[in-house]
């Protein structure tokens, strides 16, 4: 099994601590004038999501973790499992759990291309794209006119998802959401 | 990538910043020296480790190996014992291995010897150098012993490695093991400790253990310590010195105790300086000494928290 030495350690590295796939989400240098240096890296457990910190002797290694981001189309859901399609061709498909779909789950539309992370091959966690463009099924009928002024209201979108929409915004419409926040861009 | 890393901000205050420290000591009669970056010798310090280099040409027509120089220490000191008086340096110094947030493997040390004086004066010489440039004047001083006293309520001196060890793991969620105190004492210090001190604090009497080149001495509490004292404003590790060690056969039995860690580590040994021990045979004046990162110095001043940011050209642009 390939392994990473500190001298090796970046941001994004995918390794394997106690058992578990994890991500380097930042990492330090330290090393007193007269003294051993040491690493002290962040972490995020791509199973928890849980981010924690830890210190290693210049020198320790880690295991690689078999982690992949592909590109997957997403298909549809029976319910239990959500379904993705690799974007290269093979149409070979992946079954993610409710944990890997995670926040996505409210933004996934037929056909659009996410970010799977497989680990082992199954699916560990999926990113929606960062941008979706989504139809409001229910909101509160527009108020005309106010096209510029503050104010804002819930709307339902296709996917069940909930955003704050400005007033003018009516049932029917397409809108950009930004996956990230959670927040309303613009009309579509 | 051609571009410079530092503003031009930056670059401007670091002119200023050794116009100050040049009036500084011309101010208090020290004398600049200029010694060079390349030796025979290597340093000993078992936890430093030189970039090596080689010369060919006259006078070495197979080549010869140099190191450069991971301070100007030893060239100093041998100025010293031909008479110099007090003397410092801004030197290019190099460490293998070292690059970071607060670390480049080529940096700027300021160093400086003071015949006369003690570990105290010399503090006290630091402090006005240092509120001069940071405009600071909560300085505060604490012994290593009550710093860990008052963080860890154990004494560092006398604590056990299984209990230094198990601080680290509850801090530090360390998984590796190791049988040297020092290793937990310096890891407890760099990471539990010094992000707290962020009033500019000086610590003074080290662990026997890591006196490097500082005299040893018995302190009130009948401790063996060192004759060692280091700055830190907030949270940075700025300066370290000593009161010197000047006797030429402590440092020959020194050098071959640090040999012997770096055997014992796996690291390569170079070869020790015999010039510096015949200077100090010789007789060097008793005298403190102090070495102070001048690019963690110039990111303090102009709060910056990357030392990239006050580099021109940083290790991956050089």
């Amino acid at each position: 099994m390939a392994s990473y030495s500190t001298n090796e350690f970046k941001n994004g590295l995918k390794v394997m601590i106690d058992g578990d796939p994890c991500s380097m989400v930042d990492v330090e240098f330290v090393k007193p004038g007269k003294g051993q240096a040491f690493t002290r890296v962040k972490v995020r457990n791509l199973k928890s999501g849980r981010i924690w910190e830890r210190t290693f002797k210049s020198g320790e290694s880690l295991e690689k973790a078999d982690v992949m981001d592909q590109d997957m189309e997403y298909v549809y859901t029976d319910g239990e499992f959500w379904h993705f399609m690799l974007t290269d061709g093979s149409f070979e498909q992946y079954a993610a759990d409710e944990k890997a779909v995670g926040d996505a789950k409210q933004w996934l539309k037929e056909q659009n291309v996410c970010t799977v992370t497989l680990y082992n091959n199954v699916p560990l966690a999926v990113a929606a794209p960062n941008f979706v463009e989504l139809e409001v099924v229910e909101t509160d009928p527009g108020l005309k006119g106010d096209t510029a002024q503050g104010g804002s209201k819930p709307a339902t979108l296709s996917t069940g998802a909930v955003v704050r929409v400005p007033l003018f915004i009516n049932q029917g419409e397409v809108l950009k959401i930004d996956t990230r926040t959670g927040e309303y861009v613009s009309r579509a | 990538m051609w571009q410079p890393t530092a503003s031009l901000e930056a670059i401007h205050a670091r002119a200023r910043l050794y116009a100050t420290i040049r009036q500084f000591f011309a101010e208090r009669k020290v004398l600049e020296v200029d010694t060079p970056v390349l030796s025979t010798a290597a340093v000993s310090d078992p936890h430093l480790d030189p970039l090596p280099s080689r010369y060919e040409g006259p006078g070495a027509a197979e080549g010869t190996a140099l190191f450069l120089q991971t301070s100007p220490e030893y060239a100093m000191k041998r100025l010293l014992a031909a008479g110099s008086g007090p003397i410092y340096q801004l030197a290019k110094a190099f460490r293998n291995g070292e690059s970071g947030r607060r670390h480049n493997p080529e940096f700027c040390m300021l160093e400086w010897y003071r015949p006369g004086f003690d570990t105290v004066m010399l503090m006290d010489e630091v402090e006005t150098l240092v509120a001069a440039v940071l405009k600071r004047d909560d300085f505060v001083r604490i012994s290593y012993r009550d710093l860990f006293r008052q963080r860890f309520e154990i004494d560092p001196h006398r604590a056990s490695v299984a209990a230094l060890r198990s601080l680290a793991v509850q801090h530090l969620g360390v998984t590796f093991d190791d049988d040297d105190p020092d290793t937990w004492r310096q890891l407890l210090l760099a990471e539990v400790i010094e992000p707290c001190l962020q009033q500019p604090t000086f610590v003074y009497d080290f662990p026997a253990s890591q006196a490097a080149l500082a005299k040893v001495y018995e302190d009130a509490q009948g401790e063996a310590v060192a004759a060692r004292f280091e700055l830190f404003v907030n949270g940075i590790e700025l300066a370290n010195g000593y009161d010197e060690l000047v006797d030429g056969d402590e440092q020959a039995r020194r050098f071959a105790a640090d040999a012997e860690q770096r055997r014992r580590l796996g690291k390569a040994v170079n070869p020790s300086d015999p010039h510096l021990v015949a200077a100090l045979r010789a007789g060097m004046p008793a005298c403190a000494g102090v070495a102070l990162g001048v690019d963690r110095l110039l990111m303090l001043a102009l709060e910056l928290d990357h030392i990239d940011q006050v580099l021109a050209f940083p290790i991956a642009r050089a």
